[in-house]
């Protein structure tokens, strides 16, 4: 029985790996006082940037790629709302609907075309521990950087300077240029460290997850990582739970459309959604957690005066 | 080097003109060191200073000097240009024109990161702090070096100690008092070890207590060598702490002083030009009957971060003004609120004579005659885009008077914002022109005049001179007088002691969702009111 689990809980992770990176790097623009809503285009944009560049480089080249692009598209939001203090939500929609346009434009020339992919490595030692070593540590390499991603970004948020300045410029951008940060610049850094974590999220999409590229392969997946960031209540732990719920939902509901459950295949697929949100929504309920952990500044533009 | 050139561009033109090094370096000696040798520079000195704004000269040619281990206060109204001049020396702002001279040096302080370097911090009359982070995240924050939250945690505990500061390094600045606040702000500049310390109207959040335990740490630096300029608009602090004033008027100095030699009137004479104006509070012979009553009112608070009301009882009767004397935060905002008829509570709660309210919105409550003035003129207590006469018609348009054929009549909302505007002195360009553009003390003439024309029973006014120049605030606070003693109610909220002890016939104090009773003036004293502002919770801080 265990044994039958394995495998469903191994391709929850998989299926988990493009919501942590877009969501981290979310989290960590948000976290500066930016919300960004371009991050399905950025990911997208991102996937087809990693689908050129891996049939070239390979998986790793492509992944590069891909944050690559993503910051790069992130920087034209960035003019818009921290140089000129264009509304955030407006633009960062705005960078969604280009980044479907721009990803689809430049992908009808690779539609055919298809990945070898990215096969598992199994990490010797921890990956023979029952249950935890093979749905764990038998996995694809990106999906190992996702590790490192939510250890990095956790460790960095809570206990280094970067993460100390990232969270006062978030909560008073007004104090933080009063005791000298350059709030703008530091915003910058996070969103456009928020496009190329989009862009790798992207890029491991169309060269490992399924390594080809569909237009608009991401299905929403952008729109689900800016849900997690705010009912994650802007908690790296929170979001990797709620990451790998919504894996673990995706990948049940397709097993329960293999068992030929008597619900239409639509409904099904929609379950992750609704599930993830629910029980993110129950938990960010406390709302003294909300108010320590809410960027205080999200989504004001902060003109410096003086 | 003549002060107003950058090294650089000196020496470039030194090198044109060929002079000898000989007596390059005499020329040097001459601007660097004083005449006596015994003399230390001063620390600071600034020279002919002047910044503008569009509109405006906020510093005229100003010029001051402190020495080492100088207490100096720089002494001016609201508006006076003091605050500027702070930030031009810790490099927030840079003067048109004017240098600096530090410790003998012309700098040029391009920010505050460069200022603090220098060895100059800055005690913000706003603070400037994290309230989601702990105390020794938001010192950290300042500071450069290893980050070392640990060690850093010991030194600050260890700063806190030697200067009588106590703070706790890791709590949360939210969960701290104002005063409490404020130590963190003087701890962040002393781990930096500053040679000079800038405090911006530091007393005016705190009890007398506070400000007397403050005091206490600023003479300890001084003594230390640590210059400190003390901005303040309080004449008799500045007499109890400091060495030295400046005093400052319309962005220009007017006259330096030994604030200990001077009286408070001719300090005062130097700061508005004038003497000090004085309210006249004459006793009320009229009919007494209580007017506003608050019995058993409640307040559970959904925001964890501010405060609930617990069991608030008040009388405020006809022909008197009471006072309400307390540190914002504490539940004024929440008070006003349930008063106003923004915060909704049971019918018995609030009584405006004799009748329940507490059910009815603000414009219900207007009608049985409650006029309103909130803390904030811009935004709430008038909309800085519209024109004065539409802004009259904001609270007034219940009014039969305003009214023809059941609809507003504009002519005669222009009519009564005029009559308004030349009854109260309302300095402005007539009744169309935007709020926004009226000074403080004027908009808040305006719109007291407005509450006042309404004619009502009751009325609250909320923080009434804060940011207001003292001639206007003298005027505002004759104006609430002369209402009360025409039968009227007045509640005033304030966080100035004086200005409640100049008003006020019976005071209270509103201190952690609490309401004190309230005392008559002549009962008790600025002491008194202190340690019941402090709060028991609070009585540390």
């Amino acid at each position: 029985m265990i044994e039958d689990l394995i495998p469903i809980l191994a391709t929850t992770l998989a299926a988990a790996t493009p919501l942590i990176f877009a969501g981290l790097g979310e989290l960590v623009t948000e976290k500066s006082g930016v919300i960004n809503l371009g991050v399905e285009g950025m990911m997208l944009v991102g996937a087809i940037a990693g689908f050129a560049a891996a049939l070239q480089w390979g998986v790793a080249g492509g992944i590069l790629a891909g944050a690559l692009a993503g910051a790069l598209v992130a920087l034209p939001f960035c003019f818009l709302t921290l140089s000129l203090g264009a509304n955030q939500p407006a633009t960062g929609l705005a960078l969604t609907i280009s980044g479907i346009g721009l990803s689809a434009f430049i992908g009808q020339f690779y539609v055919s075309q298809s990945l070898p992919g990215l096969q598992p490595y199994a990490i010797p030692l921890l990956a023979s521990i029952p249950l935890i070593g093979p749905v764990f540590f038998a996995q694809s390499a990106v999906v190992y950087l996702s590790y490192v991603a939510f250890v990095l970004v956790a460790w960095m948020l809570a206990r280094t300077r970067w993460g100390l300045i990232l969270r006062a410029v978030g909560e008073s951008p007004e104090a933080a240029h009063a005791i000298g940060y350059s709030v703008i610049g530091i915003r910058y850094a996070a969103t456009c460290f928020g496009g190329a974590m989009a862009g790798i999220a992207g890029a491991y999409l169309s060269t490992v997850y399924t390594p080809l590229w569909v237009q608009n392969m991401t299905a929403g997946r952008g729109w689900i990582a800016v849900a997690l960031v705010v009912f994650a209540t802007w908690k790296p732990s929170r979001l990797m739970l709620g990451a790998y719920l919504f894996g673990g939902m995706t990948i049940l509901q397709l097993h329960a459309q293999g068992l030929g459950v008597e619900l239409p295949s639509q409904l099904l697929a929609a379950v992750p959604y609704v599930a993830t949100i629910l029980v993110l929504v129950l938990i960010s309920r406390d709302r003294k957690v909300l108010r320590l952990n809410l960027p205080a500044s999200l989504g004001k533009p902060y003109i410096s005066g003086g | 080097m003549p002060p107003q050139m950058k090294r650089k561009d000196y020496l470039r033109w030194r090198r044109l003109l060929d002079f000898r090094p000989f007596e390059e370096s005499c020329f040097l000696c001459y601007m660097s060191v004083p005449a006596h040798s015994s003399d230390l520079p001063p620390r600071l000195a600034l020279w002919h200073v002047t910044k503008r704004y569009p509109g405006v000269v906020a510093n005229n040619d100003v010029s001051l000097t402190v020495k080492p281990g100088e207490i100096h206060a720089v002494l001016g109204e609201n508006g006076a240009g003091k605050s500027t001049l702070m930030k031009i020396i810790y490099g927030a702002v840079h003067a048109d024109e004017g240098h600096l001279v530090w410790n003998g040096q012309t700098v040029h302080i391009a920010n505050p990161s460069a200022a603090r370097q220098l060895g100059i911090g800055m005690v913000f009359q706003h603070f400037q702090l994290f309230e989601t982070l702990s105390v020794v995240e938001n010192i950290a924050l300042a500071l450069e070096g290893a980050f070392d939250l640990k060690h850093l945690a010991e030194r600050v505990s260890e700063v806190s100690a030697r200067y009588g500061l106590p703070l706790d390094p890791q709590r949360l600045v939210h969960s701290l008092s104002v005063g409490e606040r404020q130590r963190v702000e003087i701890v962040r500049c002393l781990l930096q070890n500053p040679q000079l310390l800038i405090l911006d109207e530091p007393t005016s959040v705190l009890t007398p207590q506070a400000v007397r335990a403050l005091f206490g740490t600023l003479r300890q630096l001084a003594s230390e060598g640590v210059s400190i300029l003390y901005i303040s608009h309080k004449l008799h602090e500045i007499q109890a702490l400091c060495d030295r004033a400046t005093v400052m008027r319309d962005g220009r100095v007017t006259g330096e002083a030994d604030p200990r030699q001077e009286t408070a009137a001719s300090l005062a004479s130097m700061m508005i030009g004038r003497e000090l104006p004085v309210c006249s509070a004459p006793p009320y012979h009229g009919e007494s009957s209580a007017v506003l009553e608050v019995r058993g009112l409640d307040y559970h608070n959904e925001d964890p971060f501010g405060a609930s009301l617990h069991g608030v009882d008040l009388v405020v009767n006809r022909g008197e003004v009471v006072g309400i004397a307390g540190i914002s935060g504490n539940g004024q905002a929440e008070l006003l609120a349930a008063l106003s008829g923004e915060q909704l509570s049971a019918p018995g709660c609030v009584l405006i004579g004799g009748e329940p309210v507490g059910h009815l919105h603000a414009g219900k409550r207007r009608d049985k005659g409650l006029a309103f003035v909130p803390e904030e003129r811009l935004g709430r207590g008038a909309v800085p885009a519209m024109t004065l006469a539409q802004n009259f018609l904001l609270t007034s348009h219940r009014k039969p008077a305003l009214r023809r054929h059941g609809l507003i009549s504009r002519t005669r909302a222009r009519e009564f914002a005029a009559h308004c505007i030349e009854r109260f002195d309302v300095r402005c360009n007539g009744v169309l022109s935007a709020a926004r553009s009226l000074s403080g003390g004027n908009l808040q003439k305006f719109i007291v005049g407005r509450e006042v024309l309404q004619e009502p029973k009751v009325m609250i006014v909320a923080q009434p001179t804060w940011g207001v120049d003292v001639g206007a605030s003298a005027f505002l606070r004759q104006t609430l007088l002369d209402i009360a003693r025409s039968g009227v109610g007045v509640l005033v909220i304030s966080e100035e002691l004086e200005e409640l002890f100049e008003i006020c016939d019976r005071i209270a104090v509103l201190a952690g969702g609490h309401l004190s009773m309230p005392v008559a003036r002549a009962l008790t004293d600025a002491e008194q009111i202190g340690l019941l502002m402090a709060g028991p919770q609070q009585q540390a801080a």
